[in-house]
Protein backbone atom coordinates (compact mmCIF):
# COMPACT_ATOMS: atom_id res chain seq x y z
CA UNK A 1 0.00 0.00 0.00
CA UNK A 2 0.87 3.49 -0.69
CA UNK A 3 2.05 5.87 2.18
CA UNK A 4 0.59 9.25 2.53
CA UNK A 5 3.96 10.77 0.98
CA UNK A 6 3.45 8.15 -1.92
CA UNK A 7 -0.16 9.14 -2.47
CA UNK A 8 1.18 12.68 -2.37
CA UNK A 9 3.93 12.13 -5.08
CA UNK A 10 1.42 9.77 -7.36
CA UNK A 11 -1.60 12.93 -7.21
CA UNK A 12 1.32 15.24 -8.30
CA UNK A 13 2.20 12.93 -11.13
CA UNK A 14 -1.69 12.59 -12.59
CA UNK A 15 -2.14 16.37 -12.04
CA UNK A 16 1.14 17.49 -13.94
CA UNK A 17 0.18 15.11 -16.90
CA UNK A 18 -3.45 16.40 -16.87
CA UNK A 19 -1.59 20.15 -16.58
CA UNK A 20 0.61 19.30 -19.58
CA UNK A 21 -2.46 17.78 -22.16
CA UNK A 22 -4.36 20.63 -21.31
CA UNK A 23 -2.33 23.75 -21.71
CA UNK A 24 -1.60 22.22 -25.10
CA UNK A 25 -4.91 22.03 -26.00
CA UNK A 26 -5.88 18.57 -25.51
CA UNK A 27 -9.33 17.39 -24.10
CA UNK A 28 -9.57 14.81 -21.48
CA UNK A 29 -12.04 12.35 -22.51
CA UNK A 30 -13.62 9.07 -20.78
CA UNK A 31 -14.97 6.41 -22.53
CA UNK A 32 -16.47 3.34 -21.13
CA UNK A 33 -14.52 0.88 -18.85
CA UNK A 34 -16.91 -2.15 -19.91
CA UNK A 35 -17.80 -2.68 -23.19
CA UNK A 36 -19.32 -5.47 -25.33
CA UNK A 37 -16.61 -5.62 -28.49
CA UNK A 38 -13.06 -5.03 -27.67
CA UNK A 39 -9.72 -5.10 -29.88
CA UNK A 40 -9.60 -8.25 -31.29
CA UNK A 41 -5.56 -9.28 -30.52
CA UNK A 42 -4.06 -12.94 -29.45
CA UNK A 43 -1.43 -11.92 -27.15
CA UNK A 44 -3.88 -9.79 -24.79
CA UNK A 45 -6.61 -12.03 -22.71
CA UNK A 46 -9.53 -9.80 -21.50
CA UNK A 47 -11.63 -9.71 -18.75
CA UNK A 48 -15.22 -11.13 -18.88
CA UNK A 49 -17.40 -8.76 -17.12
CA UNK A 50 -21.47 -10.04 -17.22
CA UNK A 51 -21.16 -10.89 -21.05
CA UNK A 52 -19.21 -7.77 -22.19
CA UNK A 53 -15.49 -6.94 -21.19
CA UNK A 54 -13.20 -4.54 -19.39
CA UNK A 55 -11.43 -2.40 -21.49
CA UNK A 56 -7.62 -3.39 -22.39
CA UNK A 57 -7.14 -0.39 -23.69
CA UNK A 58 -9.35 3.04 -24.39
CA UNK A 59 -8.19 2.41 -28.29
CA UNK A 60 -11.18 2.10 -30.28
CA UNK A 61 -13.24 4.55 -28.35
CA UNK A 62 -10.75 7.27 -28.43
CA UNK A 63 -10.38 6.79 -32.40
CA UNK A 64 -14.04 7.06 -32.79
CA UNK A 65 -13.48 10.62 -30.68
CA UNK A 66 -11.07 11.52 -32.74
CA UNK A 67 -12.91 10.48 -36.07
CA UNK A 68 -15.57 12.78 -34.88
CA UNK A 69 -13.66 15.39 -35.58
CA UNK A 70 -11.51 16.40 -31.95
CA UNK A 71 -8.05 16.91 -33.11
CA UNK A 72 -6.25 16.22 -29.97
CA UNK A 73 -7.72 14.27 -26.65
CA UNK A 74 -6.09 12.52 -23.66
CA UNK A 75 -7.31 9.78 -21.31
CA UNK A 76 -6.10 8.54 -17.83
CA UNK A 77 -7.91 5.42 -17.22
CA UNK A 78 -7.78 1.67 -15.71
CA UNK A 79 -7.08 -0.90 -18.18
CA UNK A 80 -7.06 -4.63 -17.52
CA UNK A 81 -5.52 -7.34 -19.10
CA UNK A 82 -6.02 -10.93 -17.85
CA UNK A 83 -2.88 -12.93 -16.36
CA UNK A 84 -0.91 -10.48 -16.62
CA UNK A 85 1.28 -10.26 -13.21
CA UNK A 86 4.99 -9.87 -12.76
CA UNK A 87 7.03 -7.59 -11.37
CA UNK A 88 6.09 -5.11 -14.03
CA UNK A 89 2.49 -6.48 -14.60
CA UNK A 90 -0.51 -5.29 -12.98
CA UNK A 91 -3.93 -7.13 -14.25
CA UNK A 92 -5.51 -3.58 -13.62
CA UNK A 93 -3.15 -0.75 -14.13
CA UNK A 94 -3.54 2.87 -15.06
CA UNK A 95 -3.18 3.91 -18.76
CA UNK A 96 -2.04 6.84 -20.27
CA UNK A 97 -3.66 7.18 -24.21
CA UNK A 98 -3.41 10.51 -25.94
CA UNK A 99 -4.39 10.38 -29.79
CA UNK A 100 -3.43 13.63 -32.61
CA UNK A 101 -4.94 13.96 -35.69
CA UNK A 102 -2.72 15.41 -38.69
CA UNK A 103 0.19 13.68 -37.07
CA UNK A 104 2.41 10.62 -37.38
CA UNK A 105 4.88 8.49 -35.10
CA UNK A 106 7.69 11.09 -34.71
CA UNK A 107 5.04 13.86 -33.50
CA UNK A 108 4.23 11.10 -30.82
CA UNK A 109 8.16 10.84 -29.98
CA UNK A 110 8.55 14.65 -29.23
CA UNK A 111 5.23 14.64 -26.93
CA UNK A 112 6.77 11.97 -24.76
CA UNK A 113 10.53 13.64 -24.39
CA UNK A 114 8.52 17.31 -23.73
CA UNK A 115 5.80 15.21 -21.51
CA UNK A 116 8.72 13.03 -19.17
CA UNK A 117 10.76 16.41 -18.19
CA UNK A 118 7.63 18.27 -17.31
CA UNK A 119 6.05 15.18 -15.10
CA UNK A 120 9.38 14.62 -13.61
CA UNK A 121 9.44 18.27 -13.01
CA UNK A 122 5.94 18.38 -11.13
CA UNK A 123 6.95 15.16 -8.69
CA UNK A 124 10.48 17.01 -7.83
CA UNK A 125 8.32 20.00 -6.41
CA UNK A 126 6.11 18.18 -4.93
CA UNK A 127 8.22 16.50 -2.42
CA UNK A 128 10.90 14.01 -4.11
CA UNK A 129 13.32 13.94 -2.63
CA UNK A 130 12.70 11.86 0.48
CA UNK A 131 11.13 9.30 -1.96
CA UNK A 132 12.04 5.59 -1.81
CA UNK A 133 14.33 5.37 -4.32
CA UNK A 134 16.77 7.41 -2.47
CA UNK A 135 17.97 10.73 -2.13
CA UNK A 136 16.61 12.15 -5.18
CA UNK A 137 13.38 10.54 -5.52
CA UNK A 138 14.60 8.25 -8.17
CA UNK A 139 13.47 11.08 -10.64
CA UNK A 140 17.17 12.08 -10.76
CA UNK A 141 18.76 9.03 -11.94
CA UNK A 142 17.31 10.04 -15.33
CA UNK A 143 18.90 12.29 -17.85
CA UNK A 144 15.32 13.29 -19.35
CA UNK A 145 17.06 16.37 -21.69
CA UNK A 146 15.76 16.07 -25.28
CA UNK A 147 16.65 14.07 -27.37
CA UNK A 148 16.70 11.20 -26.47
CA UNK A 149 18.34 8.48 -28.78
CA UNK A 150 16.63 6.97 -31.16
CA UNK A 151 16.92 3.20 -32.14
CA UNK A 152 15.21 1.16 -34.80
CA UNK A 153 14.04 -2.66 -34.06
CA UNK A 154 16.57 -3.73 -36.76
CA UNK A 155 19.63 -1.93 -35.52
CA UNK A 156 18.73 -2.60 -32.18
CA UNK A 157 19.16 -6.50 -32.77
CA UNK A 158 22.07 -6.21 -34.81
CA UNK A 159 23.36 -4.69 -31.95
CA UNK A 160 22.33 -6.57 -29.14
CA UNK A 161 20.54 -9.62 -30.30
CA UNK A 162 22.69 -13.01 -30.99
CA UNK A 163 20.21 -13.60 -33.69
CA UNK A 164 19.47 -10.73 -36.40
CA UNK A 165 16.04 -9.77 -36.76
CA UNK A 166 15.56 -11.57 -39.69
CA UNK A 167 16.63 -14.40 -37.98
CA UNK A 168 14.49 -14.33 -35.35
CA UNK A 169 11.42 -13.61 -36.88
CA UNK A 170 11.56 -16.71 -38.79
CA UNK A 171 12.58 -18.60 -35.57
CA UNK A 172 9.97 -17.52 -33.65
CA UNK A 173 11.79 -16.55 -31.16
CA UNK A 174 11.66 -12.43 -31.37
CA UNK A 175 9.94 -12.05 -28.10
CA UNK A 176 12.53 -14.41 -26.39
CA UNK A 177 15.66 -12.24 -28.13
CA UNK A 178 14.12 -8.73 -27.14
CA UNK A 179 13.27 -9.88 -23.48
CA UNK A 180 16.35 -11.22 -22.83
CA UNK A 181 19.06 -9.70 -24.71
CA UNK A 182 17.93 -6.49 -26.52
CA UNK A 183 15.25 -4.95 -23.65
CA UNK A 184 18.01 -5.21 -20.62
CA UNK A 185 20.08 -2.58 -22.68
CA UNK A 186 17.70 0.15 -23.71
CA UNK A 187 17.08 3.10 -21.90
CA UNK A 188 19.63 3.90 -19.15
CA UNK A 189 20.33 7.32 -18.38
CA UNK A 190 18.41 8.78 -21.13
CA UNK A 191 14.70 7.17 -21.95
CA UNK A 192 15.32 5.92 -25.29
CA UNK A 193 13.08 5.10 -28.20
CA UNK A 194 12.94 1.94 -30.13
CA UNK A 195 11.17 2.36 -33.65
CA UNK A 196 9.93 0.80 -37.05
CA UNK A 197 8.42 -2.98 -36.11
CA UNK A 198 8.35 -5.68 -38.48
CA UNK A 199 4.47 -5.17 -40.64
CA UNK A 200 3.71 -8.68 -38.77
CA UNK A 201 3.56 -6.66 -35.27
CA UNK A 202 1.86 -3.88 -36.19
CA UNK A 203 -1.58 -4.55 -34.92
CA UNK A 204 -3.25 -1.16 -35.32
CA UNK A 205 -0.14 0.53 -36.80
CA UNK A 206 0.32 1.80 -40.41
CA UNK A 207 2.90 0.85 -42.55
CA UNK A 208 5.99 3.10 -43.61
CA UNK A 209 5.25 4.70 -46.65
CA UNK A 210 7.54 2.75 -49.25
CA UNK A 211 8.36 0.50 -47.15
CA UNK A 212 5.42 -2.08 -46.72
CA UNK A 213 7.84 -4.55 -44.49
CA UNK A 214 7.67 -2.19 -41.29
CA UNK A 215 5.04 -0.57 -39.24
CA UNK A 216 5.75 2.79 -37.99
CA UNK A 217 5.28 1.72 -34.47
CA UNK A 218 7.66 2.71 -31.28
CA UNK A 219 7.92 1.27 -27.84
CA UNK A 220 9.53 4.05 -25.08
CA UNK A 221 11.89 2.68 -22.81
CA UNK A 222 13.43 3.89 -19.45
CA UNK A 223 16.07 1.87 -17.39
CA UNK A 224 15.52 -1.56 -19.49
CA UNK A 225 11.32 -0.68 -18.77
CA UNK A 226 8.84 -0.57 -21.76
CA UNK A 227 6.75 2.59 -20.66
CA UNK A 228 5.19 3.37 -23.56
CA UNK A 229 3.66 2.05 -27.65
CA UNK A 230 2.90 4.66 -29.72
CA UNK A 231 2.48 4.61 -33.99
CA UNK A 232 1.17 6.20 -36.77
CA UNK A 233 -2.50 4.98 -37.17
CA UNK A 234 -3.83 2.20 -39.47
CA UNK A 235 -6.34 4.49 -41.17
CA UNK A 236 -7.54 1.91 -43.86
CA UNK A 237 -10.36 0.13 -42.71
CA UNK A 238 -10.21 -2.47 -45.23
CA UNK A 239 -6.44 -3.44 -44.01
CA UNK A 240 -7.82 -3.32 -40.54
CA UNK A 241 -10.67 -5.47 -40.75
CA UNK A 242 -8.29 -8.30 -42.42
CA UNK A 243 -5.64 -7.99 -39.50
CA UNK A 244 -8.73 -8.09 -37.04
CA UNK A 245 -10.21 -11.00 -38.85
CA UNK A 246 -6.87 -12.54 -38.34
CA UNK A 247 -6.24 -12.34 -34.66
CA UNK A 248 -9.77 -13.12 -34.09
CA UNK A 249 -9.24 -16.61 -35.88
CA UNK A 250 -6.03 -16.88 -33.62
CA UNK A 251 -8.12 -15.90 -30.74
CA UNK A 252 -10.41 -18.89 -31.39
CA UNK A 253 -7.70 -21.43 -32.22
CA UNK A 254 -6.70 -21.39 -28.90
CA UNK A 255 -9.67 -21.46 -26.90
CA UNK A 256 -10.57 -17.64 -26.02
CA UNK A 257 -13.37 -15.90 -26.36
CA UNK A 258 -13.71 -12.46 -28.04
CA UNK A 259 -16.75 -9.77 -28.94
CA UNK A 260 -16.86 -10.04 -32.23
CA UNK A 261 -15.48 -7.57 -35.02
CA UNK A 262 -15.37 -4.09 -33.87
CA UNK A 263 -18.01 -3.18 -36.68
CA UNK A 264 -18.58 0.88 -35.65
CA UNK A 265 -15.41 1.54 -35.42
CA UNK A 266 -14.21 -0.26 -38.23
CA UNK A 267 -17.20 2.07 -39.98
CA UNK A 268 -16.02 5.10 -37.46
CA UNK A 269 -12.33 4.12 -39.00
CA UNK A 270 -13.37 5.21 -42.61
CA UNK A 271 -13.64 8.77 -41.72
CA UNK A 272 -10.28 9.33 -39.77
CA UNK A 273 -7.76 11.50 -41.25
CA UNK A 274 -3.99 10.59 -40.65
CA UNK A 275 -3.39 10.35 -36.81
CA UNK A 276 -1.04 9.19 -34.60
CA UNK A 277 -1.98 7.73 -30.84
CA UNK A 278 0.37 6.20 -27.92
CA UNK A 279 -0.39 4.02 -24.86
CA UNK A 280 1.59 4.81 -21.60
CA UNK A 281 1.96 3.36 -18.58
CA UNK A 282 1.24 5.47 -15.68
CA UNK A 283 1.68 3.28 -12.70
CA UNK A 284 5.46 1.82 -14.02
CA UNK A 285 6.20 5.61 -14.91
CA UNK A 286 5.27 6.55 -11.70
CA UNK A 287 7.29 3.16 -9.99
CA UNK A 288 10.45 4.28 -12.10
CA UNK A 289 10.67 8.22 -11.35
CA UNK A 290 9.39 7.62 -7.42
CA UNK A 291 12.30 4.62 -7.07
CA UNK A 292 9.54 1.93 -6.59
CA UNK A 293 11.60 -1.33 -7.19
CA UNK A 294 8.50 -3.05 -8.54
CA UNK A 295 4.82 -1.68 -10.07
CA UNK A 296 3.04 -3.56 -7.27
CA UNK A 297 4.56 -1.05 -4.81
CA UNK A 298 3.94 2.07 -6.77
CA UNK A 299 0.01 1.72 -6.86
CA UNK A 300 -2.27 2.84 -3.77
CA UNK A 301 -3.24 -0.94 -3.64
CA UNK A 302 -1.01 -3.63 -4.62
CA UNK A 303 -2.23 -7.53 -5.46
CA UNK A 304 -0.82 -7.91 -2.03
CA UNK A 305 -2.09 -5.47 0.01
CA UNK A 306 -5.47 -7.60 0.33
CA UNK B 1 -1.06 -30.97 -15.34
CA UNK B 2 0.02 -27.11 -15.06
CA UNK B 3 -0.10 -24.45 -17.58
CA UNK B 4 2.74 -21.79 -17.72
CA UNK B 5 0.47 -19.27 -15.67
CA UNK B 6 0.42 -21.75 -13.08
CA UNK B 7 4.11 -21.09 -12.83
CA UNK B 8 5.51 -19.63 -9.67
CA UNK B 9 8.35 -19.57 -6.95
CA UNK B 10 8.39 -22.42 -5.00
CA UNK B 11 6.21 -24.77 -7.91
CA UNK B 12 7.69 -28.16 -7.96
CA UNK B 13 7.29 -29.67 -12.04
CA UNK B 14 8.34 -32.48 -13.87
CA UNK B 15 10.38 -32.21 -17.07
CA UNK B 16 12.14 -34.88 -18.78
CA UNK B 17 11.14 -37.21 -15.77
CA UNK B 18 13.41 -35.06 -13.27
CA UNK B 19 11.73 -32.98 -10.19
CA UNK B 20 12.43 -29.84 -9.93
CA UNK B 21 11.71 -27.03 -8.05
CA UNK B 22 11.05 -23.21 -9.44
CA UNK B 23 13.48 -20.81 -7.85
CA UNK B 24 13.53 -17.66 -9.45
CA UNK B 25 10.28 -16.51 -11.78
CA UNK B 26 10.14 -13.66 -13.79
CA UNK B 27 6.54 -12.78 -15.86
CA UNK B 28 7.35 -10.41 -18.81
CA UNK B 29 5.39 -9.35 -22.23
CA UNK B 30 7.02 -7.20 -24.85
CA UNK B 31 4.05 -4.85 -26.19
CA UNK B 32 1.40 -6.71 -28.62
CA UNK B 33 4.11 -9.56 -28.09
CA UNK B 34 3.70 -13.01 -26.55
CA UNK B 35 3.52 -13.59 -22.59
CA UNK B 36 6.53 -15.28 -21.56
CA UNK B 37 7.66 -16.94 -18.58
CA UNK B 38 11.19 -16.78 -17.24
CA UNK B 39 12.09 -19.83 -14.71
CA UNK B 40 15.51 -20.50 -12.93
CA UNK B 41 14.81 -24.01 -11.53
CA UNK B 42 16.94 -26.57 -9.63
CA UNK B 43 16.57 -30.30 -10.09
CA UNK B 44 15.79 -31.86 -7.12
CA UNK B 45 17.89 -34.81 -7.46
CA UNK B 46 21.22 -33.53 -8.89
CA UNK B 47 20.70 -30.16 -7.52
CA UNK B 48 21.19 -28.62 -11.12
CA UNK B 49 20.07 -25.50 -12.10
CA UNK B 50 19.22 -24.38 -15.49
CA UNK B 51 16.81 -21.25 -16.45
CA UNK B 52 13.99 -21.77 -18.90
CA UNK B 53 11.63 -19.43 -20.79
CA UNK B 54 8.29 -20.64 -21.55
CA UNK B 55 5.34 -19.21 -23.13
CA UNK B 56 1.65 -19.44 -22.65
CA UNK B 57 1.09 -22.80 -24.54
CA UNK B 58 3.54 -24.63 -22.50
CA UNK B 59 2.49 -27.64 -20.09
CA UNK B 60 4.02 -29.13 -17.46
CA UNK B 61 3.75 -31.94 -16.14
CA UNK B 62 3.80 -32.28 -11.75
CA UNK B 63 6.32 -33.81 -9.54
CA UNK B 64 4.82 -36.91 -8.18
CA UNK B 65 6.51 -35.75 -4.84
CA UNK B 66 5.32 -36.79 -1.19
CA UNK B 67 7.25 -36.15 1.90
CA UNK B 68 7.08 -38.30 4.83
CA UNK B 69 7.53 -38.37 8.31
CA UNK B 70 9.92 -40.72 9.42
CA UNK B 71 12.42 -41.46 11.83
CA UNK B 72 16.41 -42.44 11.65
CA UNK B 73 17.00 -46.11 13.12
CA UNK B 74 20.66 -47.34 12.43
CA UNK B 75 23.10 -47.25 9.67
CA UNK B 76 24.80 -50.31 9.13
CA UNK B 77 28.21 -49.21 6.68
CA UNK B 78 26.52 -46.97 3.50
CA UNK B 79 22.69 -48.00 4.48
CA UNK B 80 21.33 -45.23 6.48
CA UNK B 81 18.19 -47.29 8.05
CA UNK B 82 15.02 -45.16 8.17
CA UNK B 83 10.77 -46.06 9.60
CA UNK B 84 8.13 -44.42 8.81
CA UNK B 85 6.39 -42.88 11.81
CA UNK B 86 3.18 -43.56 10.52
CA UNK B 87 2.96 -47.50 9.05
CA UNK B 88 6.54 -48.20 10.47
CA UNK B 89 7.35 -48.83 7.09
CA UNK B 90 10.90 -49.27 6.91
CA UNK B 91 13.70 -48.16 4.04
CA UNK B 92 17.24 -47.46 3.54
CA UNK B 93 19.00 -44.49 2.10
CA UNK B 94 23.03 -45.00 0.81
CA UNK B 95 24.99 -42.52 2.46
CA UNK B 96 25.81 -41.22 -1.25
CA UNK B 97 22.28 -39.76 -1.11
CA UNK B 98 22.48 -38.43 2.37
CA UNK B 99 25.04 -36.35 1.72
CA UNK B 100 26.04 -34.11 4.60
CA UNK B 101 23.55 -34.49 6.62
CA UNK B 102 25.07 -37.88 7.65
CA UNK B 103 27.09 -35.45 10.03
CA UNK B 104 23.84 -35.32 11.70
CA UNK B 105 21.94 -38.24 12.10
CA UNK B 106 21.50 -39.50 15.81
CA UNK B 107 19.34 -42.64 16.51
CA UNK B 108 15.81 -42.00 16.74
CA UNK B 109 16.09 -38.50 15.52
CA UNK B 110 12.88 -37.54 13.29
CA UNK B 111 13.35 -36.16 10.16
CA UNK B 112 11.45 -35.15 6.87
CA UNK B 113 12.01 -37.80 3.59
CA UNK B 114 11.11 -36.52 0.49
CA UNK B 115 9.98 -39.34 -2.12
CA UNK B 116 9.74 -38.33 -6.02
CA UNK B 117 8.04 -41.58 -7.75
CA UNK B 118 8.05 -43.47 -4.92
CA UNK B 119 11.99 -42.70 -3.93
CA UNK B 120 13.45 -41.37 -1.72
CA UNK B 121 15.35 -38.34 -3.07
CA UNK B 122 16.14 -36.06 -0.15
CA UNK B 123 15.98 -36.15 4.05
CA UNK B 124 15.44 -32.68 5.50
CA UNK B 125 16.58 -32.35 8.89
CA UNK B 126 15.61 -30.16 11.90
CA UNK B 127 17.49 -27.02 11.52
CA UNK B 128 18.86 -27.34 14.54
CA UNK B 129 20.58 -30.59 16.19
CA UNK B 130 21.89 -31.19 19.85
CA UNK B 131 24.73 -33.20 19.49
CA UNK B 132 27.19 -34.59 22.26
CA UNK B 133 30.91 -33.77 22.14
CA UNK B 134 32.95 -36.92 22.27
CA UNK B 135 36.25 -35.55 21.94
CA UNK B 136 38.18 -31.92 22.94
CA UNK B 137 41.30 -31.22 23.76
CA UNK B 138 41.12 -29.07 27.44
CA UNK B 139 40.95 -25.82 27.22
CA UNK B 140 44.66 -24.21 28.36
CA UNK B 141 43.72 -22.00 30.12
CA UNK B 142 46.21 -18.44 29.60
CA UNK B 143 46.43 -19.89 26.51
CA UNK B 144 47.27 -16.33 24.85
CA UNK B 145 47.95 -17.67 21.36
CA UNK B 146 45.24 -15.84 19.75
CA UNK B 147 42.90 -18.68 18.78
CA UNK B 148 39.48 -18.28 19.65
CA UNK B 149 38.15 -21.51 18.64
CA UNK B 150 39.27 -25.18 18.55
CA UNK B 151 38.07 -28.70 16.73
CA UNK B 152 36.03 -31.21 18.78
CA UNK B 153 34.44 -34.60 17.79
CA UNK B 154 30.80 -35.08 17.95
CA UNK B 155 28.74 -38.63 18.72
CA UNK B 156 28.61 -38.64 14.67
CA UNK B 157 32.11 -38.35 13.88
CA UNK B 158 31.76 -35.18 12.72
CA UNK B 159 34.32 -32.53 13.46
CA UNK B 160 33.89 -28.72 14.13
CA UNK B 161 35.15 -25.72 15.30
CA UNK B 162 33.82 -24.46 18.70
CA UNK B 163 34.87 -21.65 21.45
CA UNK B 164 38.21 -23.51 23.95
CA UNK B 165 35.60 -23.73 26.47
CA UNK B 166 33.70 -26.36 25.08
CA UNK B 167 34.10 -29.78 26.96
CA UNK B 168 34.13 -33.35 26.32
CA UNK B 169 30.80 -34.73 27.28
CA UNK B 170 28.95 -31.67 26.69
CA UNK B 171 26.21 -31.12 24.58
CA UNK B 172 26.42 -28.34 21.79
CA UNK B 173 24.12 -27.22 19.18
CA UNK B 174 24.62 -27.03 15.81
CA UNK B 175 23.10 -25.51 12.56
CA UNK B 176 22.45 -27.88 10.55
CA UNK B 177 22.36 -25.61 6.98
CA UNK B 178 25.53 -24.52 7.53
CA UNK B 179 27.45 -27.22 10.13
CA UNK B 180 28.74 -24.63 12.54
CA UNK B 181 28.57 -24.47 16.27
CA UNK B 182 25.26 -22.68 17.44
CA UNK B 183 25.52 -22.64 21.37
CA UNK B 184 26.44 -24.73 24.07
CA UNK B 185 23.07 -26.60 25.76
CA UNK B 186 22.64 -26.62 29.32
CA UNK B 187 20.80 -29.77 30.80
Amino acid sequence: MLDRQGLHLRAALFASIRDFFSSRGFLEVDTPLRQPVIIPESNIVPLAAEGQYLQTSPELCMKRILAAGCDKIFQLCPCFRKGERGRYHLEEFTMLEWYRLHADYRHLMDDCEFLLAEVAFGMAKDGAGTGPGGEDGGGGRFDLARPWPRLSVDDAFRRYSPLSLERSMADDCFEEMLVEHVEPKLGFVKPLFLYDYPVEMASLARKKPGDPNWAERFELYLHGVELANGYSELTDAGEQRQRFARELTRIEAMGGSHGGMPERFLADLERLPAAAGIALGVDRLFMLLAGYGEIGRAVPFGPDDF
Amino acid sequence: MYTASDLRKGLKVQIDGNPYIIIDFEFSKPGKGQALYRCKMRNMISGNQLVQTYRSVDKFEKADLEERKMQYLYNQEDEYHFMDTDNYEQLFITRDHLGDNVNFLIDNMEVEVLFFNGKAIDVSLPIFVNLVVTQADPWAKGDTSGTDTKPVTVETGYVLQVPPFVEEGDRIQIDTRTGAYVTRVKE
